[in-house]
């Protein structure tokens, strides 16, 4: 049997990876700027938030250097993409690869802790107890979970409802509008990508230090980097689409694993039980359902007058007014 | 008169780019309670001037005073600051958002948490003062070209701007929307606010301005005058000057057969508004058909229906005896249409290629330059070279990407390769904008020889000197449809202008009649 | 109104009495877009020193050590050049998509599969096992590129056809291909239980150079493969369509205006198509010439990320197939230096500092600095 409450309970546990990479790159997206560097900036952020432990440091301490470090990755970012105006498709992989190298390097010689979350874990007290969402989302979670539940809701205040959104939003969609009303462009194109990374180092910290302990080298983030630039397609750039998407894929990675464990499911014999190979099909399975949504979103987005935001990817350069 | 207060004074403005005096020594003053329109054909400085104004530009000399002060206006901000705003002709507005939120962008208040409802109340408030109507909640995309004016126009009151500077506003509005614009404009002069009217259009000047300010190639060619003591044929020669008509010569070449054929064509512009009604035209091998239009007036979607770059909602096109209408741009290019479109940049070349890669644009496909699926390098390069020589290209060699070539060469580089074709039918979209002197006699030369190779050409340009002294015949467009049509001979610039902006030439010929029927 | 040429920003002063100005280039010496490239390359490695200093090690010491160990003598050169083999293709793979702008980010997913297939042929299998080279050999080859290519294929579809993100796409399929192979790896083609397939019959080893150190002494010892080969021939062939073709071509200007080439005519949606395959083909030839020429059997590990270096490859060589030969062997080398330097991430490290330090200076091609006297 498999139970469902511990696959969803474990689901928004990884799943607020996802979110947190993802939201922070809404964010960095919203103002014009495509970050491909999730990944990488992840990796750097698990292997500093894992590596401040294993010497012998605070967990948070370690968390906030996690973001510091990727921070600072995605800031190489903005600096070529903005100011030297280098192509963002390849600025991003180029981060890639650099935060993969530099955390494989750096993170020489750390080795796995085991499975207990460094992080305290913890339930709530009312909430727990009501049906359904109370285990799934109030029991025994790490704590970094519950800052996702506040983060979700406050990202989307954030750009819908505030000020400061409304400016991020103008400089992604239409930065010459922006611009001529005194908005600073570069300025807040800057700040978004640093909170990307900042976002991103979060998301690697919470792997390495809560919901998969240690540190693993490059398989430490599995690709989950790239599921959260997926992911905020998928959300057509709004939080609590990314941060349901985030759970939904959190869920599946956590019945992947459940399914090849029991010899019976439900009155059937276990496929993956008795023939383990069959575990790699489901193995392909996040990475397979990733390509599936962005063509059904594709295909929603062709419909309806929804998308990415106008000015996304393209460097803005003062003078190219005009139509 | 009594004086009535100054609201904003400019004094020997001078603005240069690149190759151009925009403003030479610009003196321009707005009164209060005024709307004064500055008229001028594109090109003239009538644009730059008010960029100026607003802020965005800097000018290298000259003063600028808003009521009474001195003033240094570094961004579009200090201008707002000091009163002074724009609502541009191409509007910015974020189709995605809001009325409110487009308004409220960039502003300081409110400090962090947005309001909706809050702000939308505001809005409309502000609203019915000005009796400008429009739903704060609606987004921009959703909106019709008028409503969106009236977002930017709201824009600039909520910030407080006590002078409003309107950049070709009735370009985009129908008949009913000018008379509501008007409507708003006569209210807010009587609120106290000053109004610059940029228009190109003499009949709504005439209609709207307490005065006006006449451009003409960067200089003022009349100050300040009441528009009560002028007449359109005044103005419109003021617009357009007697300037030097190049002479050049042309070969009589008697027309041959019917080459283009536009046949009741209408089609509409890239914001669904008609751009086209209803057009018929044709044109003649050997003979240049030039068309004298302000921008704006649907020249440049007939040369792209022409093309096959943009559909005709009815009516059609037929080059060399076959529809070309509504088809792939191929299958005009098959039929011998040549094209030197007007954004040299955008469809008319690549910038990353090579000018050699670029001459082969079109013609990659056929011998000599392809056998098989290979291309033919060396006469490529030869094909180039001697382009390169014939067109005067200056290029350091064939192989320099095509980006670095300057906006004259560029245009050289489009002509070679489209001429080399040998065209039946020719559409040039101002062909020699951008060009120095020594560019456009040669880009003249080429039009004529094709002209005299049998190819029938259609001449679309801005510059009315250019199109009198090539075409054989002159059609004015205006608003979509076609105003008259004269020889060559018997072209009158100042006929022309008045078409131009807006009469036909029927009309003109009764005003004529009834002019030279009372005694002056 | 609108200005179509950037302006020129206000000069910087300082307070020192000459200021610094920023402007376009109007025109690109040929010498310095290699130039740049190389200027690039040694500044990364100056940066990677200093990473290498921070993570305990001595920069100089490892920098000697590598170019000892790649280029040391024939025969470590003979194996840099074994490990540049698919580098070469990989990054011809990423030259050919890059030029049409589609991000090909599965280089590594395809040569995965292009190796399967290649596998496919022995291990199925698809010619019995004692079929002479002569034949066994082309059949991996066209195995091997058809796999790489339907790999391409999808991404290229969902692209062209449903505007679908390619670089996601794409990458995804690297997952799914790696996957796979374990799938078949340690199911149906296990050896005994291990995670790896029985090695193949001789007939399906690509010759090397020391088969024939009977014949030429100097032979004997040298890995180098009829791999290498494949990819001289494939740089040849890519830059013969790029530059000679029709269709390389079209590939160039759609990829520099779309606008112009619809205008021309072109249909991008097929070409789209047909380069993803083209380009995964080559991706795909590069797995088999990996499993035919080196590792001689199908296991989970045939890639330390060939794929992903064929993108940096393409980038640093400025997208020129013959450029691409040359970074090819930069990298073969570094590769096969730096599995002996400790920390053992070093290899990747100055991979990602390079393609940085390479799309850093790209400014240095478009915009020139000047000092003026104020």
């Amino acid at each position: 049997m498999i139970d469902w409450i511990i696959v969803l309970q474990a689901g928004v546990a990884s799943g607020t990876v996802l979110l947190f990479a993802a939201i922070g790159e809404i964010l960095a997206e919203r103002s014009g700027v495509m970050n491909l560097g999730v990944e990488g900036m992840m990796l750097i952020g698990a292997m500093t938030a894992y590596k401040t432990v294993a010497m012998g440091g605070n967990p948070w301490v370690g968390v906030v250097y996690a973001m510091l470090f990727s921070g600072a990755l995605s800031l190489l970012h903005a600096v070529v993409t903005i100011n030297f105006q280098a192509d963002q498709v390849v600025s991003g992989l180029a981060i890639n690869f650099v935060g993969v190298g530099l955390s494989t390097v750096l993170g020489e010689g750390l080795s796995k802790a085991g499975t207990v979350s460094l992080l305290p874990s913890f339930s709530v007290p009312v909430l727990s107890v009501l049906p359904l969402i109370g285990p799934v989302f109030f029991t025994n979670q790490h704590v970094l979970v519950y800052v996702g539940y506040i983060l979700t809701p406050l990202a989307w205040f954030f750009i819908n409802r505030t000020r400061p959104g409304l400016h991020l939003r103008a400089v992604g969609e239409y930065p010459a509008a922006a611009d001529a009303l005194g908005i600073n462009v570069q300025g807040l194109r800057y700040l978004y990508v640093l909170v990307g990374g900042l976002m991103a180092g979060l998301a690697g910290a919470t792997i390495s230090l809560a919901v998969s302990p240690g540190w693993f080298s490059e398989l430490t983030t599995a690709g989950q980097g790239w599921i959260a630039i997926g992911l905020v397609i998928f959300a057509q750039w709004d939080p609590w689409r990314a941060a349901l998407g985030g759970y939904a894929f959190g869920a599946i990675r956590r019945l992947i694993l459940d399914l090849q464990g029991p010899q019976v499911l439900y009155g059937f014999v276990n496929p993956f039980y008795a023939t383990p190979m069959l575990g790699f099909f489901l193995q392909m399975l996040p990475y397979a359902l990733t390509i599936v949504v962005l063509v059904l979103v594709s295909r929603e987005a062709m419909r309806k007058r929804l998308g990415a935001p106008a000015a996304l990817g393209t460097p803005y350069i003062r003078g190219q007014r005009g139509i | 008169m009594p004086e009535t207060p100054i609201a904003v004074e400019m004094r020997g403005i001078v603005k240069r780019f690149p190759g151009v005096l925009a403003n030479d020594h610009v003196d321009f003053d707005l009164r209060e309670g005024e709307v004064h329109a500055l008229l001028g054909e594109n090109g003239a400085g009538k644009s730059t001037l008010m960029n100026v104004l607003a802020g965005l530009y800097k000018p290298e000399e000259g003063s600028i005073c808003v009521q009474g002060q001195r003033v240094s206006l570094n961004s579009p901000r200090d201008a707002i600051a000091h009163g002074v705003g724009m609502v541009h002709q191409h509007f910015m507005l974020v189709p995605s958002q809001t009325v409110t939120e487009n308004i409220l962008l960039g502003l300081d208040e409110p400090r962090f948490i947005l309001s909706l409802p809050e702000q939308d109340k505001k809005v409309l408030a502000l609203q019915e003062q000005y009796g400008l109507k429009v739903d704060p909640k609606a987004r921009i995309w959703q909106l019709s070209v008028g409503e969106q004016q009236r977002v930017e126009i709201l824009k600039m009151l909520y910030r407080g701007a006590r002078v409003l500077i309107m950049d070709e506003p009735t370009a985009v509005l129908t008949p009913q929307e000018v008379r509501e614009l008007f409507v708003t404009l006569r209210s807010m002069t009587q609120r106290g606010h000053s109004i610059i009217f940029i228009s190109h259009k003499l009949d709504e000047v005439l209609a709207i301005a307490n005065r006006v300010t006449v451009l003409q190639h960067g200089r003022v060619t009349a100050a300040g005058v009441s528009a009560k003591s002028v007449t359109k044929a005044e103005l419109a020669r003021l617009m357009v000057g007697r300037d030097v008509v190049f002479t050049l010569d042309k070969e009589p070449v008697t027309p041959g057969a019917i080459t283009l054929s536009i046949e009741n064509v209408t089609a509409e512009n890239d914001r669904g508004l008609p751009a086209l009604r209803g057009l018929s035209l044709e044109i003649r091998s050997g003979e240049i058909v030039g068309i004298a239009a302000v921008a704006g007036n649907g020249q440049t979607e007939l040369a792209q229906v022409i093309t096959g770059m943009r559909r005709c909602t009815g009516g059609r096109v037929v080059a060399c005896d076959e529809v070309v209408s509504n088809n792939p741009p191929r299958r005009a290019i098959e039929r011998g249409v040549s094209h030197v479109p007007e954004d040299r940049a955008g469809m008319g070349s690549s910038p990353g290629l090579s000018v050699a890669d670029n001459i082969i644009m079109k013609s990659y496909r056929q011998a000599p330059f392809a056998s098989g699926w290979v291309l033919n390098r060396p006469v490529i390069r030869q094909t180039a070279e001697k382009l390169k020589h014939e067109y005067d290209i200056a290029t350091p060699t064939i192989d320099t990407e095509a980006r670095l070539l300057s906006g004259g060469n560029l245009q050289k580089m489009i002509l070679a390769r489209e001429m080399s074709c040998m065209p039946k039918i020719m559409v040039a979209g101002q062909p020699t904008r951008g060009l120095d002197v020594g560019a456009i006699e040669a880009v003249h030369r080429l039009l004529l020889q094709e002209r005299e190779q049998g190819a029938a050409i259609l001449l679309i340009s801005e510059e009315l000197d250019e199109i009198m002294s090539l075409s054989d015949r002159i059609v004015v467009m205006y608003e979509g449809q076609i105003m008259g049509e004269m020889s060559a001979a018997e072209a009158d610039l100042d006929k022309i202008g008045l078409m131009m902006a807006g009469t036909r030439k029927e009309d003109l010929e009764k005003q004529d009649e009834s002019i030279h029927g009372h005694a002056i | 109104m609108s200005l179509s040429t950037v302006t020129p920003s206000e000069p910087k002063t300082w307070g020192l009495p000459y200021r610094i100005v920023v402007e376009p280039r109007l025109s690109v010496p040929r010498w310095l877009s290699p130039a740049v490239s190389v200027g690039a390359v040694i500044l990364a490695l100056l940066l990677g020193g200093v990473v290498i200093q921070l993570a305990g090690g001595n920069p100089i010491e490892s920098y000697i050590h590598i170019f000892k160990a790649a280029f040391g003598d024939v025969g470590v050169f003979s194996d840099t050049l074994v490990k540049a083999t698919p580098l070469i293709l990989t990054g011809l793979a990423c030259t050919l998509a890059f030029r049409m702008k589609l991000w090909n980010i599965g280089a590594e997913g395809q040569f995965f599969m292009g190796a399967w297939g290649a596998s496919a042929v022995v291990l199925f299998p698809l010619l019995p096992a004692n079929t002479p080279a002569i034949l066994m050999i082309p059949a991996m080859i066209l195995a091997g590129f058809l796999c790489g290519a339907l790999w391409g294929l999808v991404p290229g579809f969902l692209k062209a056809r449903l505007k679908v993100n390619e670089i996601i796409t794409s990458l995804m399929m690297n997952y799914i291909a790696t996957s796979w192979v374990l799938f078949w790896v340690f199911g149906a083609w296990s050896e005994r239980g291990f995670q790896m397939s029985p090695t193949f019959p001789k007939s399906a080893w690509l010759p090397r150079l020391t088969d024939y150190a009977a014949q030429v002494k100097a032979f004997s010892g040298l890995t180098v493969h009829l791999g290498l080969v494949f990819g001289l021939v494939a740089a040849v062939v890519v830059w013969f369509i790029m530059n000679r073709s029709q269709w390389g071509y079209e590939i160039r200007l759609t990829g520099d205006n779309p606008k112009a080439a619809q205008y021309a005519g072109i249909n991008i949606v097929r070409n789209t198509v047909l380069l993803m395959m083209l380009s995964g083909g080559l991706a795909g030839l590069a797995g088999m010439s990996e499993i035919s020429g080196v590792v001689h059997r199908l296991q989970g590990s045939i890639s330390p990320g060939y794929g992903f270096t064929g993108i940096i490859i393409a980038w640093l060589a400025k997208l020129n197939a013959f450029g691409v030969i040359l970074a090819a062997i930069l990298f073969g080398g570094l590769l096969l230096a730096g599995r002996e330097i400790q920390p053992s991430g070093i290899p990747r490290m100055l991979q990602g500092i390079i393609l940085f330090t390479v799309i850093a200076s790209d400014v240095l091609l478009r915009y020139r600095i000047r000092i003026v006297k104020s």
